[in-house]
């Protein structure tokens, strides 16, 4: 792999930009992230944040709604915005030679939204949509309350709201949670792809340094709790999920956890798809995998199949999961290396991948993690790493959820 | 996948994330060879790539499927994952995990593709593995096993919306013609299957003169060419190919599907397009993209930005010989009249008035930048 070259500098007020120079690509992608999630919303106005981020899209600066629209496209934009726990985020890849424009376009969005209050409810609208429409996606549905389970009411919100704090949105909401929210300290800009560090930092000090400052808040903690809670629907699958404690990114004990998920779920050797869909047919999806935040992390596993065979699908995934501590084999460890070795490799032709890699790192570790590092400590795993990780963080304190027409007989694991 | 619309389905081998790749800075140079016995490599090579992909697409499809063989094609298509005449099912995934790269594959209604995209390094064993599970053993206990799992993508597609509203668009279309017939199949057509028909319908179909190799990436071509010839020199392969059943169009008719606890109402609506073979395919592509790509088209600001819905779109779907416009919406049940008059409007300003020039720089534009 080439010799990674990786910048920083965080402006006086807070704001940090990082770059990643990758200068074989023709393209370049910045991805910016705010201190604007659901969790900062009041109780009575969950929806908020996406309302706002909604919003600040409707004209910025000397651009209206459609010049906005026009200006990205025209810079051959492929974009993004979505909503988290934490963040606000935008992504953006594009031609290297449009970044210092988009960068120009952003700073509008960010810095000088119009926010016009006659386009509120129309963006009300628009939000009720989306969250009627994820009501309609079953396993989104699913995953939204067992992420609540696990992570509590504040860090386990639903980034769409819901109907009530949607309808009591104003135009003082907005513009309140905007002021408060999209500020620099807290905010990370990454950009990777081919560009001059130099022209990107300039500039960005030229758009953004006069970003006003907010005072910061303080850090709280998850309060999910182990449970099991069925939604009953008329569906033909029933859909299951199961979430427990792990350790987060940024743990010494993250890579030996994260690689005892890879053996249950990364291909199509993996121990769940093997035992539960190749060997039984007992489903057609099934995955597991590991979420990450400041506060903590969880793994959540999710399968859908149909009624009949419902339970034992949840039977042999628990099984499967807690069979970790009893073995692993050197070719699952061995298997699951050269994965990640090939996915590092190939990340390097994506400028997208790395921005947002890079400022998801920034925000979790407080620094870049390099791909060398990254690879010297998955190549020094060995079995006992995972083994040993699960014998002392065993699946327990298990958050269980069904959509489906009946409820399973889940055993509860202290 | 671009030439698909963003809401059309195809039907994966297994869930996969997708990733976008764009092409290091470098001349890509074009190459081609057809084998004796028919099979076609395609390659597009960039010797500075990290990776290198290859894919058999195969020119078979839902409508190649004869009466009692619904499904078949997609079904034969996971099949080709569960073991060959040397290798397992287990082998075949694990070997396939051991390059490290991304495996998947498809069907829809004109083809079925087996894809793996890897390091350089691992080029001869990814073609050795792709080569041998294009003649899989079609074992039948393992049948018995993936018929189970057809049976659970059919569920878990009957639970998502628009609940199968496209399928059955499709079949209102092509009235009782084959490519107005399920991919996946039915539970009933999948409940009858047997590994005997399978067996008929891969010797029928997976003929090399039917089939491309497709590789790009940092490949070396010529080696490539050495070891698939001597792979594939025993696939048996007919003198004449099947004969195109070019469908007909019928008049219109709807359907409405009841679906309980449905939040939203899902509509729709098929009309004809230009072909895979017609030139106009070019304009009516910049068409959609002006009148319903997401994000700022003229379905977007009169249907998505003021809330009226939470999809609007359009988009074309070509075959060989025939192609199909299609247009989304999803709404709240009160509001789809009122949404189908604005969309009616629409077609109808942009039948008389035709785009603006600042409408096609910009599509020109946005559809360049993939």
């Amino acid at each position: 792999m080439p010799q990674e070259l990786i910048y920083q500098h965080t402006f006086d007020n807070g704001l940090v930009l990082l770059g990643e120079p990758m200068p074989w690509l023709r393209s370049a992608a910045m991805a910016f992230m705010l201190p604007a999630g659901c969790r900062y919303e009041p109780a009575n106005r969950l929806g908020l944040a996406g309302f706002a981020n909604e919003m600040v899209q409707r004209g910025a600066g000397n651009y209206s709604s459609r010049d906005l629209v026009a200006v990205q496209d025209n810079l051959g934009i492929d974009r993004s915005s979505s909503i988290s726990t934490s963040h606000a985020s935008f992504g953006a890849a594009m031609p290297a030679e449009s970044l210092l424009d988009a960068l120009s376009v952003y700073a509008e969005i960010v810095l000088h939204p119009h926010l016009p209050s006659d386009q509120i409810d129309d963006a009300r609208q628009l939000c009720l949509q989306e969250l009627h429409a994820n009501e309609d996606d079953l396993p989104q549905t699913l995953m939204n309350r067992l992420k609540q389970m696990h992570y509590g009411e504040l860090l386990g919100r639903n980034s769409l709201g819901d109907e009530a704090g949607l309808l009591a949105i104003d135009s003082n909401d907005v513009r309140s949670f905007f002021q408060q929210r999209y500020r620099p300290g807290g905010s990370i800009l990454a950009v990777a792809g081919n560009f001059d560090w130099r022209r990107v930092k300039d500039h960005v000090e030229t758009l953004l340094s006069d970003w006003r400052p907010v005072e910061a808040e303080d850090e709280v903690q998850t309060s999910g709790d182990k449970g099991y809670q069925h939604i009953e629907h008329p569906s033909q699958q029933t859909h299951l999920g199961i979430a427990f404690p792990a350790v987060r990114y940024g743990d010494e004990d993250y890579y030996p956890m994260r690689a005892a998920v890879g053996v249950l779920s990364d291909g199509m050797s993996s121990r769940l798809f093997t035992r539960v869909r190749e060997e039984r047919g007992l489903c057609y999806t099934i995955s597991a995998g590991c979420h990450s935040m400041r506060e903590g992390g969880g793994v959540f596993c999710y399968a859908g199949t149909t009624v009949e065979r419902a339970q034992e699908t949840f039977d042999v995934t628990l099984r499967e999961l807690q069979a970790i501590a009893d073995g692993v084999g050197d070719d699952e460890l061995d298997r699951l290396k050269v994965r990640i070795q090939s996915s590092l490799i190939m990340e390097q032709e994506s400028s997208a991948s790395r921005a947002s890699a890079i400022v998801s790192d920034w925000y979790l570790l407080g620094r870049i993690q390099s791909r060398d590092e990254l690879q010297q400590k998955i190549d020094a795993l060995t079995t006992s790493d995972l083994i040993d990780y699960w014998k002392r963080c065993p699946p327990r304190d298990l958050r269980v959820v069904t959509v489906g027409p009946e409820a399973l007989d889940v055993p509860m694991i202290a | 996948m671009l030439s698909r619309g963003p809401w059309q389905v195809r039907h994966f081998r297994c869930e996969s994330f997708s990733h976008s790749i764009l092409i290091r800075l470098m001349t890509l140079e074009f190459k081609t060879h057809t084998l004796a016995n028919g099979l076609q490599i395609v390659a597009e090579i960039n010797p500075a790539g990290y990776t290198a992909a290859f894919g058999f697409f195969v020119r078979t499809g839902a409508r190649d499927e004869r009466p009692g063989e619904l499904g078949l094609s997609h079904f034969l298509e996971h099949m080709a994952f569960k073991g060959t005449a040397t290798r397992t099912a287990a082998d075949v995934n694990r070997e396939l995990d051991e390059l490290g790269g991304q495996a998947n594959a498809y069907t829809s209604e004109e083809q079925t593709v087996y894809y793996t995209t890897v390091l350089p390094k691992y080029q001869d064993r990814a073609i050795d593995v792709l080569c041998d599970i294009m003649r899989p053993a079609l074992r039948d206990e393992d049948f018995q096993t993936e018929r189970q799992v057809i049976l659970e993508e059919i569920a878990k597609y009957d639970d998502q919306p628009p609940f199968g509203a496209f399928e059955t668009s499709m079949e209102l279309y092509f009235n009782g013609h084959p490519l107005g017939g399920r991919v996946l199949g039915t539970p009933e057509s999948i409940a009858a299957m047997t590994s005997d028909a399978m067996r008929a319908y891969f010797n029928r179909r997976y003929d090399p003169k039917n089939m491309v190799l497709s590789i790009a990436g940092c490949v070396d071509f010529e080696a490539v060419v050495r070891q698939v010839e001597s792979l594939t020199s025993g696939w048996p392969t007919a003198t004449e190919s099947e004969p195109l059943n070019t469908p007909r169009t019928f008049g219109e008719q709807g359907v409405e599907l009841p679906v309980p606890d449905a939040s939203q109402t899902y509509l729709i609506r098929i009309g004809s397009a230009p072909s895979n073979n017609d030139n106009d395919r070019y304009a009516m592509r910049m068409l959609v993209s002006i009148m319903g790509e997401e994000g700022g088209s003229r379905l977007f600001w009169d249907l998505i930005d003021t809330g009226r819905a939470d999809v609007a779109t359009m988009w074309t779907q070509e075959y060989q010989d025939t192609g199909l416009l299609f247009t989304y919406l999803s709404c709240a049940p009160e509001d789809v009249e009122m949404n189908l008059t604005l969309i009616d409007q629409a077609i109808g300003l942009f039948v008389q008035e035709g785009p603006t020039d600042d409408e096609i720089e910009q599509a020109k534009n946005r559809i360049c930048r993939g």
